[in-house]
């Protein structure tokens, strides 16, 4: 009998404390405003290359006059590439001082744009996809996220200690029919296999370079064909002038 | 779709008797010009010009569709979705505010379809946003409310079965005058391009994207602008309030006085809004020659100013040289005692730049009857040539709406963004939707519009007239130019000279334009009433008085410094009426405590010259009488009764001295341009010394407290810190551009 009215009174409390108010988990892992950090402030070298200065200057001539803030994501990009993978907000300062853009106008394109990355990324960026036709292809982005986790002993949103790796799980990367697939830097590893994954970070910790594109889930296939073959445009391509009327 | 019908049926009989009505009134209405399209709304028969909304084309027949982002004044942003209408043949409810009006298009405004479309975006929004009404200071004026009564469903979806909260998003601390809620943000992005549209200050942007996505600075910053608080009113949620005005009242508590501002001589339409006799907020009040719809900071935050360092009671110096307390009447027979004594050459009177012009005739009617001549402003002007003769020497003659008419704007010793900052919006809103070209002669200082500096000096002034300076060329091309000259720069030594270059020039311009009665010349006054003072005859700058060396002194409302002790007789007997424990007070030996401009029915007239009548929403503090009614009880103290007892007495005597104040609201048109010009002798002078033709203000820092209601403000105080904090912030760095 006590026991049971100490339940209903423990059950109640629980109900009375779920009532308070918690915030809603984030969708995202990134903060959409910018705190200063050691590394990452207004004071923070950034200076393009001489090389990357010509490279922007042919960018923004793409453009016609008056609209060079269209040139706003390539040379975000330009930045992030020169800086070792992530942005800080000094280089967005800059890109704002060749574009005669103001500041803010940058914060809006580089934090919509997930591939901007606002705080420091290890060597190797890995990006793995988790969007479902990865999670249900091949062997499937679980057992692949898994994979990388034990192998690089970190969890998604972290860099080794080393700061040789980054891992990240993003949305879908464009690459379905090969799915499971990971991104690294600028290849994509795809047909993974929990085998696979763990030769290519094994290949990267030893300062190879794997070979990027399809993996053994396929057979190391040329693109995203068939397992069995070609099922269609097997024959050569017809002339011009196929099945066109004779008297036309 | 089925709890909606009897709706639908009541719907389809007003569709019935519109249609009659329609058809009644077919007859009467006259056949619209061919190039207008024919719209229908709910089967009402409108004609638009090609190029309106839908959403303009219902207002113009009557129906108000709801909305959020859309702004009459902004650009269209599309976003919020509540404005969505049923089209006839158009698969989908189209957004309104963003839809050009097609010929024969019928719009259905109250359509099953649209009701639906508008309930389900409300409950997309209301997801999102929290329902803490009854804490947020928004509730009773807030869009989001109105409109889910109106339109929304009655009852919610929302059921958060894991508990896990609604979307919530960090606050931002953009200065002392803007409270930010930003979980109540429904992103409809108003604030975001009333800053970058109207105050030209790119502060505020989206960050992030999707569920994530917030409106703010992404770097912590201070929103620096001169005319920030009007977010708060473009805000249709709590996300954006008032920071002073935060927990103190609920707006139908309050009551709405239609008034004027004094806090620049722009004379910004406000609303008062009064609770118990305290003045709780300000707001601006339509009017679309002036303000349109907008307020500077200054005007909308300095009225805590107004309950602090208050004069409540008359003082009298006593022996030992200290203010001490006295009621009225011993006030008055200190006064009576030494007038009495003094010749009426020795009395003189100084007004300040925020007296209404009732208080400023009765002291000129008194110290008339006394036998003084001397009335004199604080503010200077140059009486050289014509002086103030012609009143079109010293009012803005083109308006300010007529700026929006203008093509090219040559500012003299002028700082607009902070001596007039919607003045400033107005040639910021010129300069973005035309060709408008503006240049400065001044101070290289940040206007929210690009413009070509030209330097400081008078010489250059003296270059363009004489054709030696290229913008000569530029001003005699243009067709409607416009010299605006400030008055901060006629306050030095040998302004004489700026201000017979500056006639001289808009004269010839003038005389040179097609234009048969375009207007050049501009002067653009720092004081609220200063054009009106002028009108009543009052003598610009108190150099002259000081000559007379006078021996009693009426400081009314004076309180910018330019009288001292040594300029006085010696043992002269300073009377000070006025509402602020400012420097006139410091300086009297008797202190008459007046009403401020919250607390009196009184006419202002701006640097148009227009006048205005702010009226009363609340009574003065303590002992504090209207001034003009102090002057009055005085004169009949001091055995010259002023023939007035009531305002409307008082009215008409000002409505005898200038036809200005008949017309209140109303441009009174200056004439005599060819007069004045005509009296305008350029002087033979080789080189006057005249100082560099700045402006007084020159950075924000200096705008905020410019008289004694805003140098008493804690709010504006806090401004003043914010803006030197924010000169520490690397984010707060002037952008180049």
């Amino acid at each position: 009998m006590l026991s049971a009215v100490c339940k209903s009174l423990v059950s109640s409390t629980a109900r009375q404390l779920r009532a308070f108010h918690r915030p809603a988990a984030a969708c995202s892992d990134k903060l959409f405003v910018h705190r200063d950090e050691p590394n990452n402030n207004s004071e923070t070298p950034f200076e393009f290359s001489a090389e990357n200065i010509k490279r922007s200057e042919v960018i923004i001539a793409n453009y016609p006059k008056g609209h060079e803030a269209a040139a706003c994501i390539p040379l975000l990009d330009l930045a992030q590439r020169q800086n070792d993978g992530w942005l800080p907000i000094s280089a967005m300062h800059r890109v704002a001082e060749m574009l005669k853009m103001p500041r803010m106008r940058v914060y809006e394109v580089a934090t919509f744009y997930t591939m901007f990355n606002r705080e420091p990324v290890g060597k190797y960026f890995v990006q793995i996809c988790t969007t479902t036709p990865c999670m249900l292809g091949g062997v499937g982005s679980d057992v692949i996220l898994e994979a990388i986790k034990e192998n690089l002993g970190i969890g998604v949103g972290h860099t080794t200690d080393d700061n040789m790796f980054t891992l990240a799980e993003v949305e879908c990367l464009g690459a379905c029919v090969n799915a499971p697939m990971v991104q690294i830097n600028d290849d994509y590893y795809e047909d993974l296999t929990v085998d696979d994954m763990h030769r290519i970070l094994n290949d990267i910790k030893a300062g190879k370079k794997p070979k990027a594109g399809p993996q053994s889930g396929q057979n190391f296939r040329f693109a995203s064909e068939p397992k069995t073959g070609l099922t269609s445009l097997t024959e050569p391509p017809t002339g011009p002038g196929f099945g066109v009327r004779a008297d036309l | 779709m089925l709890r909606l019908w009897p709706l639908r049926q009541i719907s389809r009989l007003q569709n019935a008797i519109s249609l009659t009505q329609q058809a009644c009134n077919k007859s009467s209405v006259p056949a619209p010009s061919p190039e207008l399209v024919e719209v229908f709304v709910d089967d009402k028969q409108v004609f638009v010009e090609p190029g309106t909304t839908v959403l303009q084309a219902c207002a113009a027949a009557g129906v108000e569709i709801p909305r959020f982002c859309y702004h009459d004044r902004l650009s269209i942003a599309g976003n919020c979705r509540m404005c969505l209408v049923e089209v006839e043949r158009s698969a989908k409810p189209v957004a309104s505010c963003a839809m050009p009006v097609m010929k024969g298009m019928k719009v259905k405004t109250d359509s099953p379809v649209t009701r639906k479309a508008r309930e389900g975006v409300m409950e997309f929004l209301l997801v999102n946003h929290p329902l803490d009404c009854p804490i947020c200071d928004q509730g009773g004026e807030c869009d989001l409310q109105d409109q889910s009564m109106a339109f929304g469903s009655d009852r919610s979806r929302f059921t958060d079965n894991a508990f896990t909260g609604k979307r919530a998003v960090e606050d931002k601390n953009i200065g002392p005058l803007i409270k930010t809620i930003m979980t109540r943000c429904i992103h409809c992005t108003r604030c975001i391009r009333f800053a970058s549209e109207i105050a030209g200050v790119e502060d505020l942007g989206t960050s992030g994207r999707g569920t994530e996505m917030q409106v703010g600075t992404y770097v912590e910053k201070m929103f620096k602008s001169e005319m920030s608080g009007n977010v708060i009113d473009l805000c249709p949620v709590g996300a954006l309030t008032s920071k002073p005005y935060a927990f103190t009242a609920r707006p139908w508590e309050n009551r709405r006085i239609e008034s004027v501002d004094v806090m620049d001589a722009v004379g910004s339409n406000i609303v008062v809004c009064m609770r118990s006799n305290e003045v709780m907020r300000i707001l601006p009040r339509l009017n679309e020659d002036i303000n349109e719809e907008w307020i500077s900071d200054k005007t909308r935050f300095a009225y805590d100013g107004l309950k602090r360092q208050r004069l409540t009671t008359p003082f009298v110096r006593s022996g030992t040289g200290e203010l001490v307390p006295a009621d009225w009447e011993s006030a008055f027979v200190k006064i009576a005692e030494r007038v009495n004594a003094t010749d009426g050459d020795l009395i003189a009177g100084v007004a300040g730049g925020q007296v209404d012009a009732e208080a400023l005739i009765a002291l000129k009617d008194m110290l008339n009857r006394l036998g003084s001549e001397s009335v004199c402003t604080e503010e200077k002007f140059p009486m050289t040539n014509s002086g103030i003769d012609f009143r079109s020497n010293y009012i803005m003659n083109t308006t300010i709406s007529g700026i929006e008419e203008s093509d090219l704007i040559l500012l003299v010793g002028t700082n607009p963004r902070l001596e007039a900052p919607l003045v400033n919006a107005r040639i910021r809103k010129t300069w973005i939707n035309s060709d408008l070209c503006v240049t400065v002669l001044g101070a290289p200082v940040d206007l929210s519009y690009d413009y070509q500096y030209l330097g400081d000096s008078f010489e250059l002034l003296t270059d363009i007239l004489n054709d030696k300076h290229p913008l000569a060329k530029g001003l005699k091309e243009a067709s409607k130019p416009m010299i605006i000259l400030g008055s901060a720069v006629l306050q030095g030594e040998n302004s004489g000279a700026i201000l017979d270059t500056v006639k001289s020039l808009s004269e010839k311009l003038r005389a040179g334009s097609e234009q048969e009665d375009w207007k050049v010349f501009n002067v653009l006054h720092t004081q609220a009433n200063q054009v009106g003072a002028l009108d009543l005859g009052y003598a610009p700058g108190v150099d002259a008085m000081k000559g007379s060396k006078p021996s009693v002194l009426f400081l009314l409302g004076a309180d910018a410094g330019t009288v001292k002790r040594e300029d006085l007789y010696e043992n002269a007997l300073v009377v000070y009426i006025g509402h602020h424990g400012d420097y006139g007070a410091q300086i009297a030996d008797v202190v008459l405590p007046a009403a401020a401009y919250t607390e009196k029915d009184a006419v202002y007239v701006n640097t148009e010259g227009r006048a205005q009548i702010g009226r009363q929403a609340v009574s003065p503090p303590g002992m504090a009488r209207q001034d003009w009614k102090i002057i009055r009880a005085l004169s009949e103290m001091l055995g010259v009764t002023l023939p007035y007892d009531k305002l409307s007495d008082v009215r008409a005597r000002l409505g005898e001295v200038s036809p200005t104040f008949n017309h209140a609201g109303q441009v009174e048109d200056a004439g005599f341009f060819n007069l004045s010009d005509s009296a305008t002798v350029p002087r033979k002078e080789s080189r006057p010394a005249v100082q560099p033709l700045s402006p007084a203000l020159l950075s924000l820092r200096d705008f905020y407290m410019t008289d004694p209601i805003s140098r008493a403000s804690l709010t504006m105080a806090k401004c003043v810190q914010a803006v030197d904090d924010a000169e520490k912030n690397p984010y707060s760095k002037p952008e180049q551009s």
